[in-house]
């Protein structure tokens, strides 16, 4: 049965490509909605089998076989799973639902492409997470980028667009090749890939092979969930449609590289490096791509810093070995920043496709749907109780704060960051004058309602979806997420600190993110745009990372491409080629004068042939 | 009689065939010194097959008559070879009014 839960988006694929030109577009939206919808009433079924703890493993056929190794195609449906499978089909319903109306004015059969990558998208997806072994997960990472590579460059007339989808792609690819020599790494030490058997047989890995498997793993979730170094493709995928950015680039396919990880929680607990590495590198991403979205000016631009440095809280809370706050985040994440990506895409809608911050301001008065929703968002993500976002933040603070004092001092700043730039970004759009053009003023209209419905329900999962993870110290036999994850992720210990530290930590994190708010609003209700200077302008250009990548790796391959064809390509390999055809030419010539026509000249040659046969048989044998 | 006196013989008619061949300009004349080194072999064959039956014919009565019998093969192949050669000959007498193979060089082109 739970096939189905894959299949029926892989059905609604096939439907809507190949029938882009026959079905209307009613048709289209019915089909690409419904199946996302059944299969998220599938997950819900399967949710209530496998609530209290067990483990669903459905096994469909030898997919390679070769000597011993032999990799079986399963699924493996636990509580973990479940978790994501219910945000994946839940989350992505609403934004079908939401494409409906965003994608109306397209022409037909870009509606329906649009729609049949979307459940494409959704069903890679969903094997990713399904997957009983590391290689269906595999499959599914790789179709989830090549859906994401297709939905970044849906406006494939724009050069510009289709150059952020190769750059997606291209980054990923750096990040799935660690993933692949990984998986290589496993299977040539524990010759096997399925999940039980690699978990339940640890002790066949020696602390250097857990710690070079989860190193390279986590090179293959850094490029999907854009960590330092392989951060920078997620801002530019912002080309795509936003819903898309919404489903991808925030809700799902960037949050893989957590799954991955809390997934394997038993081979990260086997090395205190990797740990770290993955705490200093998530932390280090975080308060990165918070500094940036201070200073971008582009609505989607903000929101994509803004994932990129959620990310990065999610993978400090992994590296500190809080695995499940880490998913917790990825849940809240996923309800809040598809509320955020969504409803910009509704003021985007609103204004006709403009997108620049500066020309926005009052919006707060014309689309007042879009502006709640937007604003439960931004609180959402600011992390104010008892909005969703304070909790799994919480979760992730106190798990440092246990850890280290030092990096909760850093992952704090990073809270206070990401409160700043929401907040910022909300006071420039919504309140103040507008600042675009008279024409934009008039056509300013509230979206329709199968955009504004999905917002509005976002928002409810945004105030309340945090209460399935409220903290021990607020009630009794609470962090029911914790104990719902349990058999997946162990759960290792008790806090470590008293209840009244907690609390105080937790009234220090909500007084500064007030007060920061404060301070957004002092600065930012009446907007006054200056030219960055300085550390501003700096910020505003991204910390000149893309340029320095462009000099330091692009510029050198370009370089070194040159070299190869000037030096080797050239010289070496066409003058072999180009000399072989040359010496069999001027040798036929030279022989063709041999052929003269006379018969005794012929047999004079083969006379003489003859002879030297016979010297070589008698004489040098 | 040695062998050896056989196999010198044979060598000098076969040496002689092929001078002529190389050094001669009438299709005739090097038509017989062809013939000339095929009867050469010929020659060889009847003389060894002659010594291996007198050193075998204790054990086996028939011993080296298979090189007799192909002596005959032989002939009639160069029988019914010398008939299409001399027909060749005639022929590119009727075209050309000469038998100097010299003339014969059109298979240059």
């Amino acid at each position: 049965m739970v096939y189905l839960i894959p299949l029926v988006p892989l059905l609604g694929f096939l439907i809507n490509g190949l029938g882009r030109r026959l079905l209307s577009k009613t048709a289209v939206s019915v089909v690409g909605c419904g199946v996302i919808f059944i299969a998220f009433a599938i997950s819900c079924w399967v949710f209530t089998e496998v609530r209290s703890g067990n483990t669903i493993i459905a096994d469909y056929f030898t997919f390679i076989h070769v000597d011993k190794l032999r990799i079986r195609f399963t699924f493996q449906i636990d509580a973990l799973s479940t978790l994501f499978l219910l945000i994946i089909t839940g989350v992505g319903f609403l934004i079908h639902v939401y494409s409906t109306g965003y994608m109306h004015q397209e022409k037909k059969e870009h509606y329906a492409r649009y729609f049949s990558y979307m459940n494409l998208f959704v069903f890679s997806m969903l094997l990713l997470v399904m997957g009983g072994n590391f290689l269906v997960m595999f499959i599914g990472w790789e179709g989830v980028g090549l859906c994401s590579y297709l939905l970044i460059g849906y406006w494939f007339k724009n050069q510009e667009y289709n150059k952020a989808a190769n750059k997606a792609f291209v980054m990923n690819r750096i990040g799935d090749l660690g993933f692949l020599i990984a998986l290589f790494w496993l299977i040539g030490k524990t010759g096997t890939l399925d999940f039980a058997e690699v978990f339940s047989n640890t002790a066949r890995l020696s602390s250097a092979d857990a710690t070079i498997i989860t190193l390279l793993l986590f090179i293959g979730a850094a490029g999907k969930s854009a960590q330092i170094p392989l951060y920078t493709w997620l801002p530019d995928a912002m080309a795509g449609p936003t819903p898309v950015s919404a489903l991808i680039h925030a809700a799902t396919m960037v949050t893989a590289g957590i799954y991955m990880i809390a997934r394997s929680n038993i081979l990260y607990s086997m090395s205190e490096l990797s740990m770290n590495v993955v705490a200093i590198i998530g932390l280090a991403t975080a308060i990165l791509a918070a500094t940036i979205a201070l200073k971008q000016n582009d609505i989607k631009k903000v929101l994509a810093y803004s994932t990129v440095s959620q990310l990065g809280f999610m993978f400090l809370a992994l590296g500190v070995g809080a695995f499940s706050a880490g998913v917790f985040h990825v849940m809240t994440h996923a309800f809040f920043k598809a509320l955020l990506f969504l409803a910009a895409g509704s003021v985007i809608h609103a204004l006709g496709g403009e997108q620049d911050i500066r020309n926005m301001g009052g919006l707060g008065k014309k689309v007042k749907i879009t502006a709640i929703t937007f604003l439960i968002g931004c609180i959402a993500i600011a992390g104010i109780p008892p909005f969703s976002g304070f909790f799994s933040k919480d979760a992730i603070l106190l798990s440092t704060y246990e850890h280290n004092k030092i990096l909760y001092a850093v992952a704090l700043l990073g809270a206070l960051l990401t409160a700043f730039y929401m907040f910022r970004l909300y006071f420039l759009a919504f309140t103040g004058n507008f600042r675009g053009t008279e024409e934009q003023k008039q056509h300013i209209h509230e979206s329709p309602g199968t955009m504004t419905i999905p917002l509005i329900i976002l928002a409810i999962l945004s105030i309340i979806g945090g209460f399935v993870g409220v903290p021990e110290v607020f009630m009794h036999g609470a962090e029911r997420l914790m104990q719902f994850l349990s058999p997946v992720i162990p759960v290792t210990k008790g806090h470590s600190v008293s209840h009244a530290t907690e609390l105080m930590l937790m009234a220090l994190s909500t007084t500064l993110i007030l007060l920061t708010i404060l301070f957004a609003w002092l600065q930012f209700r009446r907007a006054k745009i200056v030219e960055a200077r300085g550390l501003g302008k700096v910020l505003e250009n991204k910390w000149y990372v893309d340029e320095l990548y462009e000099k330091v790796i692009v510029q050198s391959l370009h370089h070194f491409g040159a070299f190869l064809k000037n030096s080797i390509e050239r010289p070496v390999i066409d003058g072999l080629v180009n000399g072989v055809g040359r010496a069999v030419n001027y040798g036929g010539r030279q022989m063709r004068l041999l052929q003269s026509g006379q018969v005794a000249n012929y047999i004079l040659l083969m006379v003489i042939s003859m002879l030297l046969i016979f010297v070589l048989q008698f004489f040098i044998r | 009689m040695p062998i050896n006196y056989y196999i010198f013989l044979s060598i000098a008619l076969f040496c002689i065939g092929i001078v002529g061949v190389l050094t001669r300009r009438n299709a005739i004349i090097i038509f017989m010194c062809i013939e000339l080194m095929l009867n050469a072999v010929n020659l060889m064959l009847v003389a060894f097959s002659k010594m291996h039956h007198l050193k075998n014919v204790a054990v086996n009565a028939t011993a080296g008559s298979e090189g007799q019998v192909l002596v005959f093969f032989i002939m009639v192949v160069a029988a019914a070879e010398v008939s299409v050669g001399l027909a060749i000959i005639v022929m590119m007498y009727r075209n050309i009014h000469s038998v100097d193979v010299n003339f014969l060089n059109r298979l240059r082109h």
